[in-house]
């Protein structure tokens, strides 16, 4: 049941990253990918890890992708103009994607084997995420938290900056 | 329980559970229609039935015979999905709402008041009404219309704005009741303080601040007035639904009204005390009365939320940006930063 499921919804994550990158409007591309983090927040769920399933959709679905179409839909963008894409990408890049691709599968499987895991057996309630996040892992979680900071104090100051000069200009 | 009757008990609840919200979103239409019309002296619907109480089934008769247009131009695949997605997620949320205690009929049949209860019930329903904003953005985005865009924009950015108060101010009530089972921090608001007051957590170390927070941030998410600016008839016609007619909109209007008793729901289980409340009698009364309760306390929260809407005008949008970001945020935050204080030194 639970290998079906995965299969399923699987199946329907990598299709919606497909879709994404063969759609030509950009509402699309970004909707496809709304499909492909409610596929993942899926499987995260059937892992037995609900808190972040609930997580996921939330922020990614919820609010980082709304963000993207709400720009989408502010910048009016139109259907972007076909190419064939450049030779260099076709000769280099597809063989060196598919070389990377067997490379990392390789070493996983190399490394972790393919053994079975029961579901729930491993941390994924919002107790062990917590305890993890706010001891085990305290140092990292605070980088991270002062990295979020800046880059915030970043984008206020190149708003600020921009309304000063059009105040200018005025 | 077996797996056939716990299928069968489980799909007698959802008709059951589906057609009460159903007809709540229904009546709520009416009752503000009714009250808001008393307000302003006027008698509201009258004619459809005693006191117009049919006024909703004429309505809904109306709605599905009601020419469906098209406009050209539309993306025609967003178009018609748009309401659709809108309506869907309003009415999922009910699924993990709890009305009542545990029940029992017979010796075989143990189940509790609650369609499905989910140990993350709460991030649930955050997500699911999260997803909402779909709805509206792609509707003002795909009718091609300028009004709508604009309603549609606005809808996305002010929902965004006010769902970061919103989930702040909820984590005050996860600290105290320390779980995010919408069953358990129900259980966990039984009982009284000093044997009268109800441990509701309105009334539990400083949440009354959250529930002015969430108050508010529950009102722009729903898109009502004084935060109706998506769909401000004075500037922008009818904002993100211009051009939907007939049965589109009158998916909207329903996905509207049911976020609204989700809000309500939501804000009874977190700070009003869920069903709790007198419980006497044989046990019958005591299955009905905690739903009895239960539904009086979301009645009490949709009779404030027409009042409003009867009372106040609208904000202007920067007003309404600067309300969101500069005074509802660092409140919640700070409801936040004192309640794990007060947690923390208490333990």
């Amino acid at each position: 049941m639970h290998l079906i499921l995965f299969l399923i919804f699987g199946a329907v994550c990598v299709a919606g990253a497909v879709n994404l990158l063969l759609q030509h409007h950009p509402i699309d591309s970004a909707l496809s990918l709304v499909v492909v983090m409610g596929a993942l927040a899926a499987e995260y769920l059937l892992l037995g890890a609900e808190f972040v399933a609930a997580v996921q959709v939330i922020v990614y679905a919820g609010a980082i992708m709304v963000l993207f179409v709400f720009v989408i839909m502010l910048l009016n963008a139109g259907e972007e103009a076909r190419s064939g894409g450049s030779r260099i990408a076709w000769v280099i890049g597809v063989p060196g994607m598919l070389l990377g691709g067997i490379l990392m599968s390789w070493v996983l499987l190399k490394h972790s084997g393919t053994g079975q895991v029961e579901v729930g057996s491993l941390p994924g309630s919002p107790q062990d995420i917590g305890w993890l996040l706010f001891h085990d892992f305290l140092l990292p979680f605070e980088v991270t938290s002062i990295l979020v900071l800046i880059a915030i104090m970043g984008a206020v100051v190149l708003a600020s900056h921009a309304q000063s000069a059009e105040k200018k200009e005025g | 329980m077996s797996v056939g009757l716990f299928i069968l008990v489980s799909l007698v609840k959802i008709a059951l559970v589906f057609f009460i919200l159903l007809t709540a979103v229904a009546y709520t239409v009416w009752l503000e229609r009714k009250v808001v019309g008393h307000m302003q002296n006027r008698w509201g619907p009258t004619r459809v039935g005693p006191f117009g109480l049919l006024q909703p089934a004429a309505d809904g008769v109306k709605f599905l015979f009601k020419e469906d247009l098209t406009p050209p131009h539309v993306h025609k695949t967003l178009y018609i999905a748009a309401p659709m997605i809108a309506v869907m997620f309003a009415l999922t949320s009910i699924a993990v709402i709890p009305f009542g205690n545990w029940v029992a009929i017979g010796d075989t049949i143990y189940t509790p008041l609650q369609i499905t209860d989910v140990n993350i019930g709460l991030l649930v329903i955050l997500g699911v009404t999260s997803l909402g904003v779909y709805g509206i953005a792609l509707s003002g985005w795909s009718s091609n219309n300028k009004y709508s865009l604009l309603g549609g924009l606005r809808a996305s950015a002010q929902m965004i704005s006010y769902e970061i108060s919103l989930g702040l101010s909820l984590v005050g009530v996860l600290i105290l009741s320390g779980s995010f089972s919408l069953r358990e921090i129900v259980q966990a608001q039984s009982g009284h303080f000093w044997g009268f007051i109800p441990k509701w957590n309105i009334f539990y170390g400083g949440q009354f601040v959250a529930f002015f927070v969430y108050l508010m941030a529950a009102y722009a998410e729903t898109n009502r007035i004084p935060f109706d600016l998506p769909e401000a008839e004075t500037e922008l016609v009818a904002g993100y639904h211009t051009e939907y007619s007939a049965m589109k909109f009158a998916m909207f209007f329903m996905a509207e009204y049911a976020n609204m008793v989700t809000v309500g729901c939501l804000a009874t289980l977190l700070f009003l005390g869920g069903w709790s409340g007198p419980i006497f009698g044989p046990y019958i009364l005591q299955v009905l009365l905690p739903v009895f309760w239960f539904v009086a306390k979301v009645f009490v929260f949709m009779f404030i939320y027409i009042w409003v809407r009867g009372t106040l005008p609208r904000f202007r949008y920067d007003q309404l940006m600067a309300f969101g970001w500069k005074f509802l945020l660092p409140v919640a935050i700070a409801n936040v930063v004192i309640t794990a204080l007060i947690v923390a030194l208490r333990s």
